[in-house]
């Protein structure tokens, strides 16, 4: 287990070695750093204090040591468009990601799994079958119109929902804020949270129904069946309970594409998050927040990966026979 | 080895979470009994049906559409946000109405359609190679090449292809600066997506090409002192090619989807040479004001090519691979 873990730490740390060395290549080739920062009337004498004051003169394994330790501390650089340290922008708009990638995580659970359930186990009912279909239509829709489709029914037509933004927040500790706790911030949620969980959710949908069709067939449930065990029980106890192995690692990895499609749902709902920051980055080109959202991301992408694995560890039993 | 299952297990999990449409996913809408596979035909006959005229019309954009919407003589800005037909005050030159400048919307989707296909082929067709290219060199040679190529694509799966493009996309605007971005457009999005989606080919020409290179014919080949890089080309590479089709119809709707994703996120095709995507993000600004059709007319045509496409990569993956059936 601990020669397992141990590997893994080691290939996610390569793995966080490369990217940080591609974001370092991106920040310090693409374009030349100093033109951003200064304006036109400064002087070449001006700008060569002002590269070497930076390091920028000096040889370049050092300069990406410079980079990871800096990246490290979480010093990212200034924004060439916001004239901000980078590390002050992010703060500022994580929690409005997050709370969105959570709700919609949650979304796609709460719905997803009684819909597996129901699907895997009365799969010739018409209900069924609309599931399906539904299912097919969220995967061949891409995200964003999914979006806009239900902004143009639920905001515009019924005037239901308010279709950009976060709504009222409210303060927690010196930067969080939430917009859980007012009336408006819980309304604002809504239509993302769907828009970025309902493929998640057909996904989950998918897979615990096909889970599920898999396990009520093995002998166990049989068994159970035969000795005269109550439907619920068999069902919810013995079935259900074997099909969320793979429903855990999917959730997980999940997460990390949540977050990441994040940046398309943000961009349509207009959502003040690290995903809009990052999109209108890459419209301007400005290079530190790009680099600083690839670290973030690989960062936390590399970070589940790491604990889904170890806990996959935890969860199946039969991985842990027969191996040091 | 388990880990080793597990880790490709988790590669293909990782394959559906981060590129939009999963193999493996649609088969199981449908299930094998007879009543279901034949249920599954006939909707694999109407998606055929569907995906040929959709691309016909898309083709065959300057001879059907009923205006030329790049023909500035034509078009007048009185005409603008003309509603569909059937709405008040609409006009019967313009079936589905008109976009904000006066264009005739059905033919914007037909035209933009063509974008969207054009796009989408030349970046699978680049994306293929790219792969193919790799997963031969990888699975032929083996060892630390084999190595290399293999890790770079385990690292790129990590990350949802939606995320990279966007990299690439900024990376390479700031390298061409933003002036002549409208005219590399079209080469930075091909490009941006093929880097993308090169590694589920790689993956899967590798794992074929390491089953064949064993087999008789390549030894004998071998034997009588044929070039390494012939017999790739010209021995292994057709024997390989059936899996790689599969991939390759199925990518083409995930490329159409993240070309369209792209350009509406204002850094694919500019409006000057509209996608399917740059019309839906030049709907979205008039969604508020009422003009719903700008933008839902080209979102259903994007939605329907991807559905028929989809549809039919499905049936081709449990057609051509018995072992899913």
């Amino acid at each position: 287990m601990i020669g397992f873990a141990t590997r893994r730490l080691i290939q996610a740390m390569i793995v966080m070695l490369v990217v940080a060395l591609l974001a370092f290549t991106m920040f310090r080739f693409v374009g030349d750093p100093i033109n951003q920062m200064v304006g036109i009337e400064t002087s070449i004498e001006e700008r060569e204090a002002l590269r070497e004051r930076l390091g920028l003169n000096d040889p370049i394994p050092v300069q990406f040591l410079r980079f990871v330790t800096n990246a490290a501390q979480f010093d990212f650089g200034t924004s060439y468009q916001f004239r901000q340290p980078v590390s002050e922008l992010f703060a500022k708009r994580i929690p409005a990601t997050l709370e969105l990638s959570f709700t919609s995580a949650l979304f796609a659970l709460v719905v997803g799994i009684p819909m597996g359930i129901y699907a895997g186990l009365n799969r010739e009912s018409p209900v069924s079958k609309f599931f399906l279909s539904v299912s097919l239509i969220g995967i061949s829709l891409p995200t964003f119109f999914i979006g806009i489709l239900l902004i143009f029914l639920f905001s515009v037509t019924l005037q239901w929902l308010p279709s950009f933004g976060r709504g009222d927040t409210v303060q927690i500790g010196s930067w969080w804020t939430t917009g859980f706790l007012t009336i408006s911030g819980l309304k604002a949620l809504i239509l993302p949270s769907i828009t970025l969980g309902l493929y998640q959710m057909t996904l989950i949908m998918r897979l615990i129904r096909a889970e599920m069709l898999e396990v009520i067939r093995t002998d166990y449930i049989k068994f159970a069946r035969a000795r005269g065990l109550p439907d619920r029980l068999v069902n919810f106890r013995h079935a259900l309970k074997n099909t969320l192995v793979p429903v855990i690692t999917i959730t997980g990895l999940q997460l990390g594409a949540i977050i990441a499609f994040a940046t398309i749902t943000e961009t349509v709902f207009n959502w003040p998050g690290m995903g809009l920051m990052f999109l209108q980055a890459v419209q301007n080109v400005d290079i530190p927040i790009m680099s600083a959202y690839l670290l973030l991301t690989a960062f936390l992408f590399v970070a589940i990966n790491f604990i889904v694995d170890i806990l996959y560890f935890y969860i199946d039993p039969r991985l842990r026979v027969g191996r040091p | 080895m388990p880990y080793v299952s597990n880790e490709e297990a988790k590669a293909a999990v990782q394959d559906r979470s981060g590129h939009q449409v999963a193999p493996g996913r649609l088969s199981k809408v449908f299930d094998s009994d007879m009543f279901h596979s034949f249920l599954r035909s006939k909707v694999t006959v109407v998606a055929a049906i569907g995906t040929f005229i959709l691309f016909m019309l898309a083709f065959l954009a300057p001879w059907v559409a009923p205006h030329n919407p790049f023909d500035l003589a034509s078009i007048s800005i009185l005409d603008a946000r003309v509603p569909p037909v059937w709405m008040e005050y609409a006009d019967p030159r313009f079936l589905l109405g008109t976009d904000d400048q006066g264009r005739d919307l059905l033919s914007g989707i037909f035209y933009g359609m063509r974008i969207s296909l054009i796009v989408g082929f030349c970046s699978v067709v680049a994306a293929a190679v790219i792969g193919i290219t790799l997963g031969l060199v990888a699975g032929y040679m083996g060892g630390r090449v084999d190595t290399v190529i293999m890790r770079i694509a385990d690292v790129q799966l990590t990350f949802p292809a939606i995320l990279i493009a966007l990299l690439i996309d900024g990376i390479a605007a700031g390298i061409f600066g933003g002036v002549d971005r409208e005219i590399f457009a079209f080469y930075i999005l091909i490009v941006s997506l093929a880097l993308s989606f090169w590694v589920q080919y790689a993956r899967t020409v590798r794992g074929s090409t390491m089953v064949e290179k064993n087999k008789e014919y390549v030894q004998a080949a071998r034997v009588i002192g044929i070039p390494s890089v012939i017999i790739m080309a010209r021995h292994i590479l057709p024997n390989v090619m059936g899996p790689v089709m599969v991939i390759a119809t199925i990518n083409l709707a995930l490329a159409i989807v993240t070309e369209a994703t792209l350009s509406f996120l204002g850094v694919g095709m500019p409006p000057t040479q509209p996608s399917l995507g740059t019309l839906i993000a030049v709907g979205n600004d008039f969604l508020y004001s009422g003009e719903w059709w700008i933008a839902i007319f080209p979102g259903l045509a994007l939605a329907l090519l991807v559905l028929n496409v989809n549809l039919l990569g499905d049936w081709l993956r449990d057609a051509l691979n018995p072992k899913l059936r």
